[in-house]
């Protein structure tokens, strides 16, 4: 590739915008409300109940925003493994995002956790491992996976740093750890592809231990398969609604073509996704749940529309116009609705404790709660790329920024 | 992006490779009751739903009463203060009473799930609960067929509540033993003996003498004996009236945790395939990184 994108540089401007100003106030509301689940515990402030235990901090912040969270793999995988270099100029935004999104989930779990003060000894005391539970393998690879994240954003704080000729101390810590870190380089970027291969799978296979509980239509071995395809899809619809984010708010002018150069590896991954699906529930004789006409039968038709209707759209041939761009962001919003039903469907619209179990839904709380997240993430996404080198492409100097 | 046939190639590799363990998925072999096993077997027939087995077990594990009806003690289904509860049922077949609390599965979905052991099958096969290994994720109760496992929703440090067989107090760390008499509070107090505790091979002989000898008497099943692979409670019913009338929920005869302990096994076999797929994409990466920094290519994140 050559540098036509330039380096990546600072945003700049000011912080404390009107948009910053509403994302750290929410996220503030629900820290304060945090303090009152911990002191009462999880029964006044959420509509769990023995019979629906997981709601929407699991199906949401963790299964779903871990997922979300992928853009940093897909683009790692490109980049590594397919050997596209091109798309090195998008990687630290990506990376950056999916930081963001698993340490969202992480700090989602502690809360919705009942007795959070003891995981500590998860990751120490490897002699009580029940290597049996899947859950277990998701939540070390979750804490290794998002160290991993935060390391592999170093050299962006370094580099920062370096510069920084007031603070002679910053600067020689920046200056003695650069070259280590380009050395182990290497070792973490296959570890930021092998963690999420892993517990992106499990997370569906950690489902099915539901068993009867989870209704027939995903209640599969091949979910995990279904889980690990679709947030490659996830990752890359997010880079690419995140890429359009910044270059309509930021006036980073980007180039739309080595996004839209991905449409056939995405045709590719959305077909096999929607194949698999299907094979998999006609073979294992479960078709006739897909037309019963009930809510679940819906649920499955719109999760197949959710990926099929992307790899049609991004089969059609490029007009060389902004349509071709309205058309990726349709495709990419679709991508990702698509994964998110897969995960909530499986998490929760489709598990079913019994008759007697009132339906879940979250209450106000829960909801804040995630709200006040996903705008803690945001503002500091917001913080972190006006003033560290994250965002590659020029400035658009006819725009105001 | 054109796709080479070497990038297909790796795309279906790599597909191949994650959906492998799909397919050999229920290689996992049936397990068995331990030898020492021991468990209780209920007869719907002879239970006359005095309650007594309630009242003792909220004594022998110091749970609080629930009384909605402000008189007496009426819990209206188990929870993190009813271990062990009657119901009563009554239909057009007739009426029954039915007793529910853990059924201590041979091969525990609670126990699958559990990451650091607190829900195990300990002494006697019985499945119990150690707070110091609990973070509280509640996927046991996810995993649970039976809905068994139940949370202090309303505290600030919740236990997971559910039947010890009264090796332990539901909820509490002590790991005691049987009281003097050497059963279970609800077995000890029940004055029909409906509910009997005993080895878990005597118990199923017994629920099948009872059937042949009395076929008029009994529905042709005993519950427990294959459902999720067998559980160590055993359930009688009278003729007439099915086990799913009484909430007894009707499941296959393989164990929930098969299939994803199954897969995740099989997937994971020696932790082979983790570490080799990390050195393939390490000598990736590394080739790929070579290629930029010889392209004058910046590199780091």
């Amino acid at each position: 590739m050559n540098n036509q994108h330039g380096k990546p540089t600072p945003i700049g401007g000011p912080i404390m915008t009107p948009v910053m100003k509403i994302c750290l106030g929410l996220a503030a509301v629900s820290g304060l409300m945090l303090i009152f689940r911990f002191l009462v515990g999880l029964g006044p402030v959420t509509n769990l109940t023995d019979g629906h235990p997981w709601g929407l901090w699991i199906a949401f912040d963790v299964v779903t925003g871990t997922a979300l969270a992928c853009g940093g793999y897909a683009i790692a995988l490109l980049i590594y493994v397919f050997n596209k270099g091109k798309y090195h100029p998008l990687i630290r935004s990506a990376i950056l995002t999916s930081a963001l999104g698993y340490t969202l989930g992480a700090v989602g779990v502690m809360i919705d956790l009942g007795r959070p003060w003891l995981t500590w000894k998860l990751p120490i005391f490897f002699w009580t491992w029940n290597l049996d539970s899947v859950q277990l393998e998701v939540a070390l690879c979750i804490m290794l996976y998002t160290a991993v994240l935060w390391i592999e954003m170093a050299p962006v704080f370094l580099e920062r740093w370096e510069t920084e000729d007031s603070k002679p101390k910053l600067q020689a810590f920046a200056k003695k750890w650069t070259p280590i870190l380009m050395k182990a380089m290497p070792w973490l970027i296959a570890l930021g592809i092998v963690l999420p291969t892993m517990h992106q799978s499990s997370l569906g296979s950690m489902i099915l231990l539901a068993g009867p509980k989870l209704h027939p239509l995903w209640l599969t071995g091949w979910l995990p398969f279904f889980f690990l395809i679709s947030c490659i899809a996830m990752g890359y619809g997010m880079v690419v609604l995140e890429t359009m984010w910044s270059r309509t708010v930021y006036s980073r002018y980007r180039e739309t073509s080595i996004l839209t150069a991905l449409s056939p590896a995405m045709v590719v991954v959305l077909l096999v996704w929607v194949a698999a699906r299907l094979l998999n529930i006609l073979a294992a004789g479960k078709i006739g749940y897909a037309f019963q006409l009930d809510r679940f039968a819906i649920l499955f038709w719109l999760e197949i529309l959710l990926f099929l209707a992307p790899a049609i759209i991004l089969m059609m041939k490029p007009t060389r116009s902004d349509k071709d761009r309205g058309r990726l962001f349709i495709a990419s919003g679709m991508m990702v609705t698509g994964g998110m039903l897969l995960r909530f469907t499986a998490y929760w619209f489709a598990y079913n404790p019994g008759q007697h179990w009132n339906l879940y839904f979250p209450s106000l709380f829960e909801i804040f709660v995630t709200v006040g997240l996903v705008a803690a993430e945001v503002a500091a996404f917001m913080y972190i790329i006006k003033r560290f080198p994250i965002l590659t492409g020029r400035p658009s100097a006819a725009l105001p920024t | 992006m054109k796709i080479s046939r070497r990038g297909a190639f790796k795309v279906a590799a790599f597909g191949a490779a994650t959906a492998a363990g799909a397919r050999k998925a229920e290689a996992r072999e049936k397990k068995e009751a331990p030898a020492d096993a021991t468990g209780m077997l209920y007869d719907a027939t002879m239970c006359i739903g005095c309650k007594a087995c309630v009242s003792a077990c909220r004594r022998a594990n110091s749970l609080e009463m629930e009384a909605h009806s402000r008189l007496y003690d009426d819990p209206i289904d188990l929870s993190a203060n009813t271990a062990n509860i009657i119901k009563f049922y009554e239909g057009e077949d007739g009426t029954s009473f039915i007793k529910q609390q853990c059924m201590h599965c041979i091969d525990p979905a609670c126990a699958s799930a559990c990451m650091m052991g607190s829900f195990q099958k300990r002494q006697n096969g019985i499945v119990t609960w150690k707070p110091e290994r609990c973070i509280g994720c509640r996927y046991c109760q996810v995993a649970c067929p039976f809905n068994i496992p139940k949370f202090e929703w309303n505290s600030a440090t919740p236990a997971m509540v559910k039947c010890q067989m009264c090796l332990a107090k539901a909820g509490t760390t002590n790991d005691g033993q049987l009281n003097e008499v050497g059963q279970p509070a609800c077995t000890e107090v029940c004055p029909r003996a409906a509910v009997i505790y005993g080895p878990y091979e005597e118990l199923k002989a017994e629920a099948l003498r009872r059937i042949a000898e009395n076929p008029d008497r009994y529905e042709d099943h005993v519950y427990g004996l294959d459902e999720v692979g067998g559980t160590q409670v055993l359930y009688l019913t009278a003729k007439g009236i099915p086990f799913s009338k009484l909430g007894l929920p009707e499941l296959g005869t393989e164990s929930v945790p098969a299939l994803p302990v199954g897969l995740q096994h099989t997937i994971y076999k020696g932790f082979i395939a983790p570490v080799a797929v990390y050195g393939v994409i390490a000598g990736l990466v590394w080739r790929s990184r070579r290629q930029y920094d010889k392209a004058g290519e910046e590199v780091g994140a």
